[in-house]
């Protein structure tokens, strides 16, 4: 059962939504609290958020860097825009893979949903291109391991 | 996943994702599938390239005529990808279902005490 729903939208927007089983304060809190984040917002097995930096302001700042057992690792830098708790969170963000990627817009809502919070991602990339890198890099950085696994188990049972 | 970069740039025109729609429906002609654009054949036959050498649809020869047909290993290498993705994302979610968990259980000491 996948709570998770991604699909993209136009030419250059992402949306991702998902329910959580708790209310949008503590949903927030939890995307807010670098302590917090540091703990979910890793990606595939295996990867490490040793350093998460986040100022939870308007104007303030983040720095999120990963990395994996074999020493490879990536971050990304962004400026959060407008904060408004616990509903909405706006901010834009890169990645540096080394060189940074052009800006990703992100607005990010908190809404009640039955007992729970639903939350909607919607990403804004300047273009279409830019957008299918960024769905591609994504697979390139981080996603191997779901890759490899998947390959294991789904190619292996086709075999 | 060599051909990922090809795909996603192919499917980013909406000519060609009308093109896809179409035929969704089952094998079109280039002639048919000209029809409801506004579009000269030439124009269309430029699209229909771009969706071949990404590996999105299949022409057959048959006489003067080229018939197009989805190609369902383009279709689900894409599919496959997203899948990926969703996987990923689900990974950091369920992670944080479980910090949810924590922090709204009564034997959390942080619980109830607003921190922000």
């Amino acid at each position: 059962m996948s709570k998770l729903m991604l699909k993209t939208e136009g030419d250059t927007h992402v949306i991702v939504t998902r329910h959580f089983a708790a209310p949008p304060d503590l949903v927030f809190r939890a995307h807010t609290d670098p302590a917090l984040v540091q703990r979910w917002l890793l990606g595939p097995e295996g990867w490490t958020m040793p350093v998460c930096q986040l100022d939870a302001r308007p104007g303030g700042k983040c720095r999120y860097e990963w990395k994996n057992a074999q020493g490879h690792g990536f971050y990304l830098t962004g400026e959060l825009l407008e904060i408004e708790p616990p509903r909405r969170i706006v901010h834009v963000e890169r990645m540096f893979l080394p060189d940074p990627t052009p800006d990703n817009h992100v607005e990010t809502t908190f809404e009640p949903d039955g007992d729970g919070t639903l939350m909607t991602m919607r990403m804004t990339l300047p273009d279409a291109a830019t957008r299918a890198q960024m769905l591609a890099t994504g697979m390139e950085h981080g996603m191997e391991a779901s890759y490899v696994r998947l390959e294991n188990e789904v190619l292996a049972v086709r075999a | 996943m060599d051909n990922l970069d090809a795909t996603f740039s192919a499917l980013s025109d909406p000519t060609r994702r009308a093109i896809l729609a179409r035929l969704a429906l089952g094998e079109t002609t280039v002639m048919e599938l000209a029809r409801p654009f506004e579009m000269s054949q030439p124009a269309i036959s430029r699209h229909l390239r771009v969706l071949e050498n990404a590996g999105l649809i299949v022409r057959r020869v048959e006489g003067a005529k080229h018939p197009c047909s989805l190609a369902k290993q383009g279709l689900e290498q894409v599919d496959r990808w997203l899948e990926m993705l969703r996987t990923a994302l689900s990974r950091n979610y369920d992670r944080l279902d479980k910090i949810l968990e924590e922090l709204q259980s009564p034997k959390n000491p942080e619980d109830g005490e607003e921190k922000r």
